[in-house]
């Protein structure tokens, strides 16, 4: 199965509607709680990434009885240092971000602790694809 | 516990889930972030929190969090509410603060359920 997804730039209340989408969907076809709980998690950081850091983008999820793949593309201004990124506390958002709940430097570690893998490609300038994996138990 | 030990203990108005007010509640977290909540909360737990807007529903949708109370008086818009029925996500509303509110409820003995540094 496979499911699209487009990320409405700076609509924050909207944020999160997807990964809603895709939880409701992988409970319905029976995935277990642990799986579903970790792709929402994972989907659902990127998508609020999206909206604070790069103007919405889109969101591509692969179901197959192997794994679920989640593609996030964006074409915002690209992530300067990955590495930094990647530490738990380092946060670039803005203050008004963290007046509404995010921005805690928690997003990309947490979207990797959530998933099998993740790979990141970033241009500055030109955007950011995210591809996480969650792989179903064997 | 369960939610109705909590609703008595703080106090709280039920703005939505009164058929869940005999679910079980393991553990606590109390955080106005969000994205802490994300990264750190168990199963069964239920959120204290003083953000009132509609990504604390989300974030409880996605960690499957059974119960949402909302401090300092803080007031859900309808659209919130009705977020919340949509969901099934159980809604209590307390005028207490939010150190007030954790302190109630470690008293009675509820158990913070934040997984740091794993």
């Amino acid at each position: 199965m496979s499911l699209k997804y487009h990320v409405t730039p700076t609509d924050f209340t909207r944020a999160g509607e997807a990964s809603s989408d895709v939880k409701n969907k992988l409970k319905k076809l029976g995935v277990s709680p642990d799986i579903v709980r970790k792709v929402a998690i994972a989907m659902y950081e990127g998508e609020i990434n999206m909206v604070i850091h790069a103007n919405g983008g889109d969101i591509n999820v692969d179901i197959t009885p192997d794994a679920i793949v989640m593609q996030l593309k964006d074409v915002g201004p690209g992530i300067v240092d990955i590495d930094k990124a990647m530490q738990a506390g380092y946060s670039t958002a803005p203050d008004d971000v963290r007046s509404l709940g995010f921005g805690a430097g928690m997003g990309l570690p947490n979207m990797k602790k959530n998933s099998d893998t993740m790979d990141i490609k970033t241009v500055l300038g030109q955007g950011t694809t995210v591809t996480m994996t969650v792989n179903m138990p064997e | 516990m369960t939610v109705q030990a909590i609703k008595e203990l703080l106090n709280a108005r039920v703005l939505n889930g009164e058929d869940a007010l005999q679910n079980e509640v393991f553990t606590a977290c109390g955080s106005d972030m969000m994205s802490d909540v994300l990264a750190h909360v168990n199963d069964q737990t239920v959120l204290i929190s003083g953000l009132c807007n509609p990504q604390v529903l989300r974030t409880a949708e996605m960690m499957d969090i059974v119960c949402v109370i909302m401090v300092r008086d803080k007031q859900p818009d309808p659209g919130m509410i009705q977020m919340a029925k949509d969901r099934n996500i159980c809604l209590l509303a307390t005028a207490l603060p939010m150190f007030t509110s954790c302190g109630l409820l470690y008293k009675a003995g509820l158990r913070g359920g934040a997984r740091i540094g794993e």
